[in-house]
């Protein structure tokens, strides 16, 4: 209760809806939004059956795939993306660590959690990007919704996902993905805002098509900014896998979810580290990779 | 063997009739009243259009090369723009073979810039994704034709403008001047009639820029293309044009052959910052001594009057870039070329 230093009632608390109002409203759209997703339950299954196969497909791949198999494919990725001996090494030391600290099969359904939310987070926002970069309408739209997203924090998102969708894995996918998605969507926008336009003016008059331009020049030349797109998209999915474990995913997030609850200092630490670990490989592999994709673009020394 | 010159009368040129160009949010609006004579002054300061081109009528015969010229802003680029539809006027034609450009929209137009144009760029515009030979063969590529049938011809173009053994390189990897030349070959692989070329050279060292005006006089020699060539050069002009037309703030202000415009320029340009000493270089007299003092044939007018002036002397020997004596010049001629109409070249 506030003081009201003699105020009338009006100026001393904000008047507010009446708290049966305000319960009905609740209510009624808590209600009405239950009913839908009853009513749509069948689609909303089928629609993301193929999530959830993908999900469970590549969780069994990497957990149940013998070690030394997985440790190689890794290593092999890291090489054919940075090309980079020491990110190897690296790389190695550190799923070693993880093996021998016990982290390896949670670490492997992170990982394979971390790689379809960044495959599904391409697959969406590479188009949108695409159709942002065409339509200056769009991206008036568009652009304060990726606003709105990014500033949102990251646990109002599970809400809607787990009204929807429910708990389990596939919804923790796909707040991930809502959450990893907009870098993606924006830097393929500004990446194909950005290329020069007089290699655009070039292949019009060339008579090149839109599709030409899309794929033959549009797309390569954005190719760097949109790599960094890909690169922030893989941190925020694992910055958001953590937090979706509160929904029922696995992994290294919810190990650290149990430290925090039941104050495990050293579990919690640990399976922080893996995340950190894997990060910073993400992020060396997908950077070096992108700066070779520019090598061809730099600008000419003369 | 057909004629070519035979052959040229028989291709269509281009003509443009009547071109406005207003640069603005709604150009529809002011043509009307352009037309009746509104100035570009009042449609910028009063209604904030730009006005672009104004009435532009003129014929670009077959087969040879005309020189559009002009200041910094006068609307070349604008103008070549129209030649293949990237720009769009607002009013007036481009016909080329009986049909108006101006009117042709989506898979028409780019069947047409596929087919009948090629264009080469001030800052060369190469995809820098793409090797030599890649780009080279770029405009067959979007034509759908297929590698094994394109890449020959790249290699001969290629090889035609100097670049052999440079297949495989980036366009990062070359020099300015060989960049052009992969621009100029991507153009010519196209194998169309017309060729636009928007300052092709002017973003080239000057001995390089020599050079390749005399690779493309070469060409033309055997393609006898339809060029549309910009150039701010007065020089560049004379050199290449078989006819030349000036462009002034948006507005034709002569049309004419090198010697109509050196002869009977429509306005005061400052000749002595266009026409160059090489031009006025008399062949020594039987007997005399080549004066002492030396001047560089590239230099303009203006500036080896100064320099003679300033050494005090009245004839002055012109080197060319080899630093090979060329001839004389006298102070006199100098001056009457400032004042009055050069002798012809
Ligand atoms: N898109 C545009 N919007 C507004 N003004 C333009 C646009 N394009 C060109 N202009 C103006 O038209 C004039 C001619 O430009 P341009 O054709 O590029 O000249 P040039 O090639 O002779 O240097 C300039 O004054 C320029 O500012
Ligand atoms: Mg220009």
């Amino acid at each position: 209760m506030a003081e009201c230093w003699g105020l009338p009632e009006l100026m001393c608390n904000f008047p507010q809806l009446s708290s049966g109002t305000l319960r009905a409203m609740r209510k009624g759209i808590d209600g009405g939004f239950r009913d839908i997703v009853r009513q749509w339950s069948d689609v909303i299954d089928a629609a993301t059956a193929p999530l959830q196969l993908f999900l469970n497909f590549l969780e069994d791949l990497f957990t149940g795939a013998p070690w030394p198999l997985v440790m190689i494919a890794v290593l092999a990725v890291v090489w054919a993306g940075s090309r980079q001996l020491k990110t190897v090494i690296g790389t190695a030391i550190a799923l070693v660590l993880i093996g021998v600290f016990g982290l390896w099969s949670d670490t492997m359904t992170t990982l394979a959690m971390v790689a379809v939310a960044t495959l599904v987070a391409i697959l969406i926002g590479l188009p949108l990007g695409i159709l942002m970069a065409r339509s200056n309408r769009f991206q008036a739209f568009l652009s304060p919704v990726l606003d709105v997203m990014q500033t949102l924090p990251s646990f109002v998102y599970l809400i809607p996902v787990v009204v929807i969708f429910g708990i389990g894995k596939v919804p923790g996918l796909i707040a991930v993905v809502i959450y990893a998605v907009p870098p993606m969507i924006r830097l393929t926008n500004l990446g194909i805002r950005l290329v020069d336009r007089e290699v655009i003016e070039a292949a019009d008059a060339f008579g090149a098509d839109p599709r030409q331009k899309l794929w033959g020049v549009q797309l390569p030349l954005s190719l760097p900014t949109i790599m960094t797109g890909v690169n922030q998209t893989i941190m925020m999915s694992l910055s958001m896998v953590v937090v979706a474990s509160m929904v029922g995913v696995g992994g290294l997030g919810k190990n650290v979810l149990q430290a925090i609850t039941n104050q495990y200092f050293t579990v919690g630490f640990l399976n922080g580290f893996a995340l950190v670990a894997i990060a910073i490989v993400f992020d060396r592999t997908s950077q070096a990779f992108g700066k070779r994709l520019q090598k061809h673009t730099e600008v000419a020394h003369d | 063997m057909t004629d070519p010159l035979e052959d040229a009368r028989q291709r269509s040129g281009i003509e443009i009739r009547h071109l406005y160009k207003i640069f603005g949010t709604n150009p529809g609006r002011f043509i009307k009243r352009v037309k009746e004579g509104m100035t570009k002054e009042e449609l910028n300061d009063r209604h904030n259009h730009v006005l672009g081109l104004q009435d532009i009528n003129l014929s670009l015969p077959p087969g040879e090369i005309s020189v559009i010229m002009g200041l910094s802003g006068s609307g070349k680029s604008t103008l070549i723009r129209h030649i293949n539809g990237l720009i769009e006027p607002t009013a007036g034609e481009v016909l080329y073979e009986g049909r108006d450009v101006v009117a042709m929209k989506g898979a028409e137009l780019r069947e047409f810039r596929r087919t009948k144009t090629a264009m080469v760029f001030q800052k060369f515009a190469l995809l820098p994704h793409r090797t030599v030979l890649e780009n080279t063969l770029y405009g067959l590529d979007i034509r759908g034709v297929p590698r094994a049938e394109a890449e020959p011809v790249a290699r001969a173009w290629i090889e035609r403008v100097g670049l052999s053994g440079f297949e495989e390189n980036y366009p990062n990897q070359l020099s300015g001047g060989m960049q052009q030349r992969v621009g100029l070959a991507r153009a010519l692989a196209n194998d169309a009639d017309i060729l636009l070329m928007d300052e092709a050279f002017s973003a080239l060292d000057p001995l390089i820029r020599m050079d390749m005006q005399k690779v493309l006089l070469e060409l033309q020699q055997e393609l006898q293309k339809t060029i549309i060539f910009i150039t701010h050069d007065l020089d560049e002009a004379l050199r290449l044009g078989d006819s030349i037309a000036i462009l002034r703030d948006g507005k034709l202000e002569q049309v004419g052959t090198g010697q109509d415009i050196v002869l009977r320029p429509a306005n005061d340009v400052n000749r002595g910052r266009v026409i160059r000493a090489s031009r006025l270089a008399r062949p020594l007299a039987e007997g005399e001594a080549p004066p002492e003092f030396r001047v560089d044939g590239y230099r303009v007018l203006e500036r080896v009057a100064r320099e003679m002036a300033a050494a005090g002397v009245a004839q002055a020997t012109v080197l060319d870039r080899k630093g090979v004596a060329t001839g004389v010049i006298d102070s006199e001629a100098i001056l009457n070329a400032m004042v009055t109409p050069a002798e012809a070249p």
